[in-house]
């Protein structure tokens, strides 16, 4: 008798390829770009869906993703995805963006697109630091977090106070959603998931600009190990970024 | 073909896009170009298109590079220190072999420069666009119907070769009104397709990746050279350029765009006291007509090029003529544009054989009355 097969419980989705990501051990990139993925086939859209890659350690996402794929230059991923939407509007179009990309060099494609209520979706990947460059100081980094170039720990006299995108971008007309979540536990895994499908239903619905902020860790370049570092997540960065809907046209429907 | 009508240039230009088939125009405002941005604005919404007014020039570009990669004709058009931010834009295109259209209506600089004419931009339009090993077409036209007419060959070359193109012109042929005629208008969906570009897989073939990165040298490098032979072949079979009383000219003046209507004024004036002057007048600039060039050197004795800079084609003249003439300039910058008396006296000068490179701040020619 033949083998029977044993039941499928968990396996890849179909919107990522089978090819292995570059991301360091205990990064959450690839949690989040899986749920980017799930969403995309849940809503039945990746095979309408144009993904953007940026520059940084998602550069290569071309790779990753199933769908047809584009890469950007350093912070022009939302520039480039208004290109896409504009020249065909039925096509589903996100990027996946750091936060050096979207909010040092590519803030003001970011804010432009916001504002403009560009019918897109933006996943944010915040992890308070440039990785794929080796650990330098980000529009993110923490006050007092020491980096490659904040040796001595972020002095904001100097370098500066971090930003916190969503909430600048809540003031925005444009805005159908924008949201942070984070991805250190299967609870709030979950509600990634759902956050990154509510910004894909949006964009479906036509209702503007959708951003999801992913709080994330890099243990490489934090110098910690992965379960150190979302415990630095937990305790450093969520209390300076806290999770939550800061926009949301829908809310109270 | 349709009845001539009074257009000016910059609308020539955009009309003429609007009828290859261009229903996307990203751009950011910037004089002299302003009314091929306004036509756009005007008419691409009425037709379903896009007019985007983007929040800089370095975005236009990006816009540019997205709806390239989605598959649709599409332009900006901008002024030197526009274009120079559109480069890493550019860039990009040239390396993952995005078509497009770029105009740039080339005012005086460096820096704001003036919003006058110019030709300075040529060694940024025909050797760096941008960083990187890569070239754009570089087109130039010198009439309104050469606007309308180069705006519908930029599209079609650039498609053909996977490249952007670039027209290049300035405010005197933006702005002048001149009677021009139509080419008929293209449907978009009549096109041929692009089976690379990024139109969502429906499910139907592997995904499509429109990327000019590749972190394995070896591959790069493949690629740069691909590109490279393409620009080869380019360089064979697409140079363009017009010639003027060349057959029996002892010299022959090389000016383009507007410069060549000012060189022509000149050469005529030359040829009715008896001179043999003719003139070339490039069209591509990149490719740069250099077997033109090489042909006449059997006959002509020397070359002068006339351009509104200090002297920037006259090194590719130079490289065409490959030592075998003397290669002399004439030219204005700063948006002066020369008369048609200044040129005559360098034209004498050359055909008495004297070679120089004269510019008038340090050595004014003597115009006469």
């Amino acid at each position: 008798m033949a083998a029977e097969k044993s039941p499928v419980l968990f396996e890849r989705t179909s919107a990522l390829t089978d090819k292995v990501t570059n991301y360091c051990p205990g990064c959450l990139h690839g949690i989040t770009q899986r749920l980017v993925a799930e969403s995309l086939d849940r809503l039945g859209l990746a095979d309408t869906a144009v993904g953007v890659s940026p520059v940084g350690c998602a550069v290569i996402a071309y790779e990753f993703y199933s769908c047809d794929m584009v890469q950007a230059a350093h912070g022009r991923a939302p520039a480039v995805a208004t290109g896409l939407k504009r020249a065909r509007p039925e096509n589903t179009i996100f990027t996946y963006q750091g936060d050096g990309d979207l909010a040092s060099i590519g803030m003001a494609e970011t804010i432009h697109a916001a504002t403009r209520g560009e019918n897109i979706t933006v996943i944010f990947i915040n992890n308070a630091i440039y990785g794929m460059t080796g650990g330098q100081m980000a529009p993110t980094t923490l006050p007092g977090q020491i980096t490659q170039t904040s040796p001595y720990g972020r002095d904001v006299k100097a370098a500066g106070n971090p930003i916190r995108v969503c909430e600048l971008l809540s003031s925005l007309d444009g805005v159908a959603l924008a949201q942070r979540v984070t991805v250190d536990t299967p609870s709030n895994v979950r509600k990634a998931a759902k956050a990154i499908r509510k910004g894909f239903e949006y964009q479906r619905e036509g209702l503007g600009f959708s951003i999801i902020e992913v709080l994330s860790s890099c243990p490489t370049n934090w110098g910690m190990t992965p379960y150190k570092a979302l415990e630095w997540l937990r305790e450093n960065m969520i209390p300076y970024y806290p999770p939550g809907v800061y926009k949301d046209v829908k809310a109270g429907e | 073909m349709s009845e001539k009508i009074l257009m000016k240039g910059n609308e020539a230009l955009a009309e003429a896009a609007i009828r290859a088939g261009c229903r996307h125009f990203f751009g950011y405002p910037i004089t002299p170009q302003s009314e091929l941005a306004a036509y756009m604005a005007k008419r691409l919404p009425k037709m379903g298109g896009t007019y985007l007014q983007a929040e800089s020039e370095v975005a236009a570009i990006n816009m540019v590079y997205g709806a390239s990669a989605a598959g649709v004709r599409v332009m900006t058009s901008s002024s030197s220190p526009g274009v120079s931010l559109k480069g890493e834009g550019i860039s990009y295109m040239i390396g993952a072999d995005l078509p497009g259209l770029i105009v740039n209506i080339n005012r005086g600089g460096p820096g704001l420069g003036s919003i006058q004419p110019s030709q300075a931009d040529y060694w940024m339009a025909t050797r760096a666009t941008g960083h990187g090993d890569g070239h754009v077409f570089v087109l130039a036209p010198s009439t309104v119907q050469e606007m309308a007419d180069l705006a519908r060959m930029a599209f079609d070359l650039g498609d053909r070769y996977r490249m952007p193109a670039m027209i290049l012109a300035d405010g005197l042929l933006g702005q002048m009104m001149e009677p021009v005629e139509m080419p008929d208008p293209i449907n978009p969906a009549d096109l041929p397709p692009k089976p690379w570009a990024t139109t969502g897989t429906k499910g139907e073939r592997e995904h499509n990746i429109v990327n000019s990165l590749s972190l394995v040298s070896q591959v790069l490098e493949d690629m740069v050279l691909e590109r490279n032979e393409r620009y080869q072949r380019i360089k064979e079979v697409e140079q363009i350029a017009q010639l003027e009383h060349t057959e029996d000219a002892e010299l022959v003046v090389v000016a383009y765009g507007a410069a060549s209507r000012i060189a022509r004024s000149a050469v005529n004036a030359a040829r009715e006291e008896g001179l043999k002057v003719g003139m070339i007048r490039p069209i591509t600039l990149w490719p740069f007509p250099t077997k033109a060039i090489e042909d006449v050197c059997a006959t002509a004795q020397a070359f002068l090029s006339v351009e509104l800079s200090t002297g920037q084609m006259v090194d590719d003249v130079k490289l065409a003529v490959s030592g075998r003439r003397p290669v002399s300039f004439f030219g204005h910058s700063g948006g002066i544009v020369p008369t048609p008396a200044e040129v005559l006296v360098a034209i004498k000068k050359a055909l008495a054989g004297e070679v120089f490179h004269i510019l008038p701040f340090h050595s004014k020619l003597e115009a006469g009355d």
